[in-house]
C-alpha cells in the first residue's frame, strides 16, 4: 500500500476510498494492472498520432513534446463542484469590476483599501486603457482560476490567470481519449461533459460584440504563430469555433476595421480571442518591435470597431502582488467576504512581511511577483544551500519584485505507477467565461499532477502531467 | 477563408503529391538497376533530372551510385525533394492549416509522417527499398482516401485539388520531357529490345502498365504511350486530365466566389490545347516545343492562382 502523507483525492487521510471515488474505485479493483499499463500507452500513441503536443522552447530535437497524461481521473463530487462554483464567480466578477475601476474612477485607491502604489509601479497597468470601456464591460472573457487542495473541505485559489490562460484544449482531449480507452466507465459513472466548452467560448464572446458588428459575429483567434508552445490549443479552440485561425501578418487595419486577407479580398472582424500578449498586440501603440501584431488595431479597439479578448490591460488583475489583495478586493466590489480563500502570501515590499520571509526561507515558497510558468521561483524545503543564499541575496536587492507562500501540502491523486497506485501533487485549473449574462465554468478543468515522487511543481514544463477531471452528477 | 490557408493547402497537395512522384520514379528506376545493371547509371541519372535535383546530387556524390541515389532520394534532408523533405513539408502545412482539415485528415498526415519518419530514420538497404516504397504507398493512399473520405468539397477542397493537380501535370510532362527522344515516330522503327524496356520504364514510372496494356493489348507503341501520358481524359495522370481537373476546380471558385479570375482564362487555354488537336498533331509541330510551353504555362498557372486568390500578403 502506497504512502498517503497528505489528504489524497481518492484516499482522503485513511485506507477506505472517498465517496466521489466509490464507483471508480470499484471499477479499478477489478481491472487487471497490466492491461491498465497497456491502455496507458495506447493512449499516448493517440495522443501522438493527434498531435496533442506543446512547444518547448530551446529544444531542437523534441520541439514538439507530448504532456504525461495519467489514466485514473481526478474526481470531485457535485457538492464540492457547486462550492468552488459560487467563490469562482464571486472571485471573477470581482476581478472584472476591479478592472473596469483601476481603468476608470479608481474608488477602490481612492477609498483607500489598497495602495496606488499597485497599479503606478506596475508594467500590467496599461496608461492606453484609461477611460475606455470594452463592449459589454468585459475585460476577462476567460479566465483560469488555479485551486489547490489541502484538506477535505480546503480549497484555496493559488493564482488568478486573466491575461491568456491555457490548458483548455488539455482538458476536452483528456476526456476524449478516457471516453476512448475506458468507455464502459463512463456507462456507469455519471460525469459531467466538459465538450460544449468550445461552443460557449463561441457563443460568450459573440455577445461581447462592438458596436460595429452588424449581424452574425466573426471570430477569429489570434496567435503568435506555430512556434509559439500553446500553438496546438489556439488551433484546436479555432477549429471547434469554426474561427479563423489568424496570425499578425494576415490582419490589417482597413476602413477603420480590423480586416483578415481572405482569398476573396479584406473581410471585417468582429471579435479577436487574441493568444498574444499585450505588449505585442500593436506595435504603434504597444511594443514598437513587434512582428506579431497589427498596426492600428488598439485604435480601431478604443473607437469600437473591434472587440479583444482578453481586453488589454488585465494583466493588472492576476498580477502576484494584487493578488495578495483579493480578499479585500472581492470585499470592496461585491460586499461580500470572499467565499474562497487565498494561500497566505506575505508581501515582500513590506519590512515586516520581508523580516519574516528572511527569518523563515527554508520553509516557504518565494514567487517573483510578474514570473510564470513555475520559473524564477523558490521551494524552500527542496532548496540547496547555495540557492537559498543565492535567493536572500535577490529579496534583499529587490524585495517589491517578490511575495512568499507557505509550503502548501497540495493534496494528491493516485497515478498508475510500474508499482501500481503511486499519490503524486496536484492542482487544478478551472476555466471561467464571461460574457455580460453570465459567468459560466466548465464543470471539470485542467488536473495538473506533480509526476516525480513529493514534487510540488506541477507545470508542464518542468515534469508536470496532466489528468482527466471528473465532475460527477448531482 | 483566409488567402495563408489557401496557400498551405495548395502547397500541403503540391508536396504529397511530389514524394509520391520521387518514389514511384524511385520505384522504376530501381527496376533498371535490378535488371539491367549497365543502364543503371543512364537511368538513374535521368530520374534524378526529372525530379529536378541531378545537379545537387553531383554536388554530393561523385557517381550514380545506386545506395547513393537511394539514400538522396529517399531521405536526405538536405535534398528538399526527397520522399522525407516533402513528407516533413506537408506536414508543417497541416500544423499551420489544421483548422482547415478534417480531423481524420490531419491524423493521417501526422501519421504518415510519424510511421515514414521511423522507417527512414537510418539509410533504406537495397532489400528494403521494395517494403519502403510500399509503404509509402500505402501512407499516401490512406491520405488520398481520408481527404476524399472526410472533407467537404467546397474551396478548402478544391485549393488542395489544384496544388495535386497542376504538380501532377508537371511530374508527367518532367518525365516527358526527359524521355521525349525515346517516343519521336522515328524510333518506333528502331524497335530494339532497349526501347521496349525504356517504355516499360516510362509506363511504370506513372503507374500505368497495366492500363495500358489493357488498352493497346500489350502492343507497345510510342505514339501511343505519348498519347496516353499527354491527351488521353481517362488516364489520371494525364495531361489533359489534370487539366480537365483544374478547371473544374476553378469552375467551383469562379460560382462560389462569383469571380472569374484570369488564372481561369490561362487554364483553359492549357486545357484547350490537349483537347483540340490529336498526338498526330503534336508531333507534327514538334514535340520538344510542345513540352517546353506546357512547362512554362503550368508554372504560369501556378503563379497566377497565389496571386489571383491572395495566398501572400
Amino acid at each position: 500500500m502506497a504512502d498517503y502523507k497528505n489528504f489524497d483525492e481518492m484516499f482522503g487521510t485513511g485506507e477506505k476510498h472517498r465517496e466521489p471515488y466509490r464507483d471508480y474505485h470499484q471499477w479499478l479493483e477489478s481491472q487487471d494492472a497490466a492491461w491498465l499499463h497497456r491502455k496507458s500507452d495506447e493512449a499516448e500513441t493517440v495522443f501522438r498520432r493527434i498531435g496533442i503536443t506543446f512547444s518547448v522552447y530551446g529544444e531542437e530535437e523534441a520541439s514538439e513534446r507530448l504532456i504525461p497524461f495519467d489514466v485514473v481521473p481526478r474526481i470531485i463530487s457535485s457538492r464540492e463542484w457547486s462550492r468552488l462554483v459560487r467563490g469562482i464567480r464571486q472571485r471573477v466578477q470581482a476581478m472584472n469590476a476591479f478592472l473596469y475601476d483601476v481603468y476608470h474612477r479608481q474608488e477602490i485607491f481612492r477609498a483607500g483599501r489598497i495602495p496606488i502604489e499597485l497599479i503606478a509601479e506596475n508594467d500590467a497597468f496599461l496608461p492606453q486603457m484609461i477611460g475606455v470601456s470594452p463592449p459589454g464591460n468585459v475585460y476577462t472573457h476567460v479566465v483560469g482560476v488555479d485551486i489547490v487542495r489541502t484538506g477535505e473541505n480546503e480549497f484555496h485559489v493559488l493564482e488568478d490567470n486573466a491575461r491568456t490562460p491555457s490548458g483548455v484544449s488539455y482538458m476536452l482531449e483528456n476526456r476524449e481519449i478516457m471516453l476512448q480507452m475506458f468507455p464502459e466507465l463512463f456507462a456507469q459513472i455519471n460525469v459531467q461533459a466538459v465538450g460544449n466548452y468550445p461552443k460557449n467560448l463561441r457563443r460568450s464572446l459573440g455577445n461581447c460584440v462592438p458596436r460595429s458588428c452588424k449581424g452574425q459575429p466573426v471570430i477569429a483567434v489570434l496567435t503568435p504563430g506555430i512556434y509559439n508552445s500553446a500553438y496546438f490549443e489556439h488551433a484546436f479552440l479555432a477549429g471547434q469555433m469554426g474561427a479563423e485561425l489568424v496570425e499578425g501578418h494576415d490582419l490589417r487595419v482597413v476602413d477603420g476595421r480590423v480586416a483578415m486577407r481572405t482569398t476573396q479580398g479584406y473581410a471585417p472582424i468582429d471579435v479577436i480571442y487574441r493568444r498574444v500578449d499585450d505588449g505585442y498586440l500593436d506595435p504603434l501603440n504597444f511594443n514598437p518591435q513587434s512582428l506579431l501584431g497589427v498596426p492600428g488595431i488598439f485604435d480601431v479597439y478604443r473607437a469600437g470597431g473591434v472587440t479583444i479578448a482578453n481586453a488589454p490591460g488585465t494583466g493588472i488583475a492576476d498580477d502576484k502582488a494584487v493578488y495578495s489583495y483579493m480578499p479585500e478586493i472581492i470585499e470592496f466590489y461585491t460586499g461580500e467576504k470572499a467565499l474562497l480563500n487565498n494561500v497566505q502570501t506575505w508581501r515582500c515590499s513590506e519590512p515586516d512581511a520581508l523580516r519574516y520571509v528572511l527569518d523563515h526561507l527554508s520553509e516557504l515558497v518565494v514567487k517573483e511577483v510578474h514570473g510564470s510558468g513555475g520559473y524564477g521561483m523558490l521551494v524552500g524545503p527542496t532548496a540547496s544551500h547555495e540557492e537559498l543564499v543565492a535567493f536572500r541575496n535577490k529579496l534583499e536587492a529587490s524585495p517589491g519584485k517578490y511575495i512568499a507562500q507557505p509550503t502548501l501540502s497540495l493534496s494528491t491523486t493516485p497515478i498508475l505507477t510500474k508499482n501500481g497506485l503511486d499519490p503524486r501533487h496536484v492542482d487544478l485549473r478551472v476555466f471561467v467565461l464571461v460574457s455580460p449574462e453570465e459567468i459560466r465554468m466548465t464543470p471539470g478543468g485542467l488536473t495538473r499532477v506533480a509526476l516525480n515522487k513529493g514534487s510540488l511543481v506541477v507545470n508542464s514544463s518542468q515534469g508536470g502531467g496532466t489528468k482527466d477531471t471528473w465532475v460527477l452528477e448531482e | 477563408m483566409l488567402g495563408k490557408t489557401a496557400d498551405g493547402l495548395f502547397w500541403m497537395f503540391r508536396y504529397l503529391e511530389r514524394n509520391e512522384n520521387t518514389a514511384r520514379l524511385l520505384d522504376a528506376g530501381f527496376r533498371i538497376a535490378l535488371t539491367r545493371a549497365a543502364d543503371a547509371e543512364n537511368e538513374w541519372a535521368s530520374v534524378l533530372t526529372t525530379v529536378g535535383v541531378k545537379q545537387a546530387f553531383q554536388e554530393k556524390y561523385e557517381r550514380m551510385e545506386t545506395a547513393h541515389v537511394i539514400d538522396f532520394l529517399l531521405r536526405d534532408p538536405s535534398n528538399p525533394s526527397s520522399v522525407m523533405s516533402m513528407i516533413q513539408s506537408a506536414r508543417d502545412n497541416a500544423r499551420l492549416l489544421r483548422t482547415a482539415l478534417t480531423r481524420e485528415l490531419w491524423s493521417a498526415t501526422n501519421e504518415c509522417w510519424l510511421t515514414l519518419r521511423e522507417l527512414m530514420a537510418r539509410p533504406v538497404r537495397e532489400r528494403e527499398l521494395p517494403f519502403v516504397l510500399s509503404t509509402i504507398q500505402q501512407q499516401n493512399a490512406l491520405l488520398g482516401g481520408t481527404l476524399h473520405g472526410t472533407m467537404m468539397r467546397n474551396e478548402i477542397f478544391n485549393f488542395a485539388r489544384l496544388g495535386t493537380f497542376l504538380e501532377r501535370a508537371d511530374n508527367t510532362v518532367r518525365i516527358l520531357d526527359v524521355k521525349y527522344y525515346l517516343l519521336l515516330p522515328s524510333v518506333s522503327l528502331v524497335g530494339s529490345s532497349l526501347d521496349n524496356v525504356q517504355w516499360e520504364t516510362i509506363l511504370r514510372s506513372v503507374s500505368a502498365q497495366r492500363s495500358y496494356h489493357r488498352l493497346h493489348k500489350g502492343d507497345v507503341r510510342p505514339r501511343e504511350i505519348a498519347n496516353f501520358l499527354m491527351l488521353d481524359l481517362r488516364m489520371p495522370r494525364s495531361l489533359a486530365f489534370c487539366y480537365s481537373k483544374i478547371v473544374d476546380n476553378l469552375t467551383h471558385l469562379a460560382k462560389d466566389y462569383g469571380v472569374r479570375q484570369s488564372c481561369f482564362d490561362q487554364a483553359e487555354t492549357v486545357f484547350a490545347r490537349l483537347t483540340d488537336r490529336s498526338i498526330d498533331d503534336i508531333f507534327e509541330s514538334g514535340l520538344h516545343e510542345f513540352i517546353q510551353d506546357f512547362i512554362r504555362d503550368n508554372n504560369a498557372l501556378g503563379r497566377q492562382i497565389e496571386k489571383d486568390y491572395r495566398f501572400y500578403g
